[in-house]
């Protein structure tokens, strides 16, 4: 009993730790001494809470490294289907090469499907607990859902500088400079958007087989956009649809930046570059109010 | 303050109220637990033992009612409640992909112990949980009993004044079960306070020096084991006759012993009934089923199991999950509660 007794200054006395920072006394247990406790700010504990959840993701993928390869492998097989097998055969308005076409939507579908991941790996700690020990911890609750942004965009990064490197590798030439920059950044910002839709998702679905099956639903949206295929080459109605879908938005800016751009006639194809930036916006407005709301619903 | 509110309570709930949806998951709660003990919250599948648990450790919100642990209340201090609090659910909420010193690294940073600490405080709790040897394998090849500890290490990484164990030999193997109770008993020794919860009549009598029976989430009893199991009655004279038309001479014979109505159980050939003189009682009964020429296959004196006291108080039995011993519930006639 003595042992339990903290002789701990009351959280209503010591306004610096009734903030909940949590760093406040414990009682020793063996010779490691937990009584002295560093007290930072709030502010302090998010950002190191945060950070240490994206060393726990990046953990995850230096202990398997396969997953990243997974990841890309769907990609990199289309660069090599599509730009090998079909190349020869596909059009691209104003007579570009089609290469230069596919790469940049190669990586904007890479950003796409991003979102499967991180409900994956919402999912898989959801119902394995893993979440469920966090939120019973004095760490910042917000940590766990940005962290796992933090980190899926470190590997986002990780994934397009990869894809990139194969696209030199076959021989894609795009122009270098602030432009290139400016597209790799735009890519992110889609897969920034993608994150919330992801975290939404994995809090909704049940189980990670659930979340395996988003592939299914994802890989037709990605077909219907600008990314395999220019808009104004497919029927009217499907063309329309296909140039209002956020993905094509970021491909077609990227190939701007990139110099290659694809002329198009309609308003959303003129403003591509705008849309890239806008659309993302209206996506993270959408849903990181969803993924919070269904976050605070766990603790219904 | 010391914690507990100085009381002598580590966690006190009051008419807890959950409702999901229709139903009511507890349904004016009860739980008053003593500082420095193991206190078992026993209870069948659905009965609302989980729910309290993920009450009382600031998971979700109380929809009525009132509860403190460490002195705390959950609903307006979860923050200062979660910095005193271990938790172990019923699935090894520790990363999977993670080794067993990755895991406890991480939950002692996010404990906010920082780097170094951190780093000392997973040797040592992977020392003191026998983890050290498998400590830089993945916890994916840990075995069931191994997960569990680690589970157990991580919730008490800060020494919390109270731990919260919800089923936490469900689905372990004997060996494992054994190895977790003997944790369990060393994290008391060291001066925490348990809070149980488990569907093992069996665990919550090995571990717990108090126990609530919740049944439709409400306390229903709140003793000690052997309380409990006196309100069923004391020592029972159990008689197992060879052949099934001895039954009735059986009970005839323990009557005129026993103090309450002597209960068969047809399927197991077994008759027994509540003594008081218990070595008597036996010698008694022993002699006379011999002098009558009744071939009998075993005979004794059994306290009482909690079984029996859940049967007792809800006029139902618990449904133990998977294969449990069951030599003590074939087909026993079911009485009313009383």
């Amino acid at each position: 009993m003595s042992t339990r007794v903290r002789p701990d200054v009351s959280p209503e006395a010591r306004p610096s730790t009734a903030t909940g920072t949590g760093s406040d006394a414990r009682s020793g247990s063996g010779p490691l001494d937990l009584t002295d406790l560093p007290v930072r700010s709030r502010t302090y504990w998010l950002l190191a809470d945060v950070g240490n959840i994206v060393r726990r993701g990046l953990t995850h993928y230096r202990r398997q490294p396969v997953n990243i390869a997974w990841q890309l492998g769907f990609p990199i097989l289309s660069v090599l289907l599509y730009g090998h097998v079909f190349g020869s055969a596909m059009q691209v308005p104003g007579g570009g090469d089609y290469r230069d076409f596919l790469m940049p939507g190669m990586f904007a579908m890479t950003m796409a499907f991003g979102f499967i991941n991180t409900a994956t790996l919402v999912v898989h700690d959801s119902t394995k607990g893993v979440i469920d020990r966090f939120r019973s911890m004095p760490m910042a609750p917000s940590a766990v859902v940005a962290g796992r942004g933090v980190t899926d965009l470190l590997v986002a990064c990780a994934e397009l500088a990869i894809m990139m490197l194969t696209a030199l590798v076959m021989g894609w030439r795009p122009d270098a400079g602030p432009g290139f920059l400016a597209a790799f950044g735009l890519l992110l910002w889609l897969r920034f958007a993608l994150i919330w839709i992801g975290v939404w998702l994995g809090l909704l679905v049940p189980n990670p087989e659930a979340a395996g099956g988003l592939f299914v639903v994802a890989f037709p949206l990605t077909m219907i956009s600008s990314i395999y295929v220019a808009p104004q080459l497919m029927p009217d109605w499907l063309g329309w649809v296909a140039a209002w879908n956020p993905l094509s938005s970021t491909a077609a800016a990227t190939r701007e930046l990139f110099g290659t751009p694809v002329a198009g006639d309609s308003w959303i194809e003129r403003h591509a570059l705008l849309m890239a930036g806008v659309w993302p916006v209206v996506l993270t407005l959408v849903f990181l109010p969803l993924a919070v709301r269904r976050f605070r619903r766990l603790s219904r | 303050m010391s914690e507990g509110n100085g009381d002598g309570y580590a966690v006190r709930a009051e008419g807890l109220e959950k409702r999901y949806g229709e139903k009511r998951a507890l349904d004016g709660f009860d739980l008053a637990v003593r500082e420095g003990t193991v206190h078992g919250l026993l209870g069948p599948n659905g009965a609302g033992k989980t729910t309290a648990v993920r009450i009382l450790s600031t998971l979700v919100r109380l929809d009525g009612g009132r509860a403190t642990v460490a002195g705390l209340d959950v609903a307006r201090r979860p923050r200062e409640v979660r910095a005193r609090i271990g938790l172990t659910g019923q699935y090894a909420a520790v990363d999977e992909v993670l080794t067993g010193r990755q895991n406890l690294e991480m939950f002692g940073r996010l404990f906010h112990l920082g780097g170094r600490r951190a780093r000392l405080r997973a040797t040592e709790l992977l020392d003191r949980f026998d983890l050290t040897d498998a400590a830089d394998k993945g916890v994916g090849t840990y075995s069931g009993g191994m997960r569990r500890r680690l589970d157990l290490a991580a919730s008490m990484i800060l020494a919390p004044a109270v731990l919260f164990l919800d089923e936490p030999t469900t689905g372990l193997d004997p060996r494992s079960r054994g190895e977790v109770w003997d944790s369990v008993r060393a994290l008391v020794t060291g001066g925490t306070t348990v809070l149980l919860t488990t569907q093992y009549l069996e665990e919550a009598d090995r571990l717990a020096s108090r126990i609530t029976v919740i049944d439709q989430g409400r306390a229903i009893a709140d003793d000690t084991p052997d309380g409990l199991k006196n309100t069923v009655g004391g020592d029972r004279v159990e008689v197992v006759v060879a052949d099934r038309a001895d039954i009735p001479r059986a009970v005839e014979v323990i009557a005129r012993v026993a103090d309450g109505e002597p209960e068969a159980d047809e399927a197991g050939l077994r008759v027994h009934a509540p003594v008081t003189d218990r070595v008597n009682a036996l010698t008694e009964v022993a002699r006379t089923l011999q002098d009558e020429g009744v071939a009998v296959e075993d005979i004794g004196l059994r306290r009482p199991s909690l079984d029996d006291v859940f049967l007792r108080l809800t006029g139902h039995r618990t449904e133990p999950p998977g294969v449990r011993d069951t030599s003590t519930s074939a087909s026993q006639p079911k009485e009313a509660a009383a």
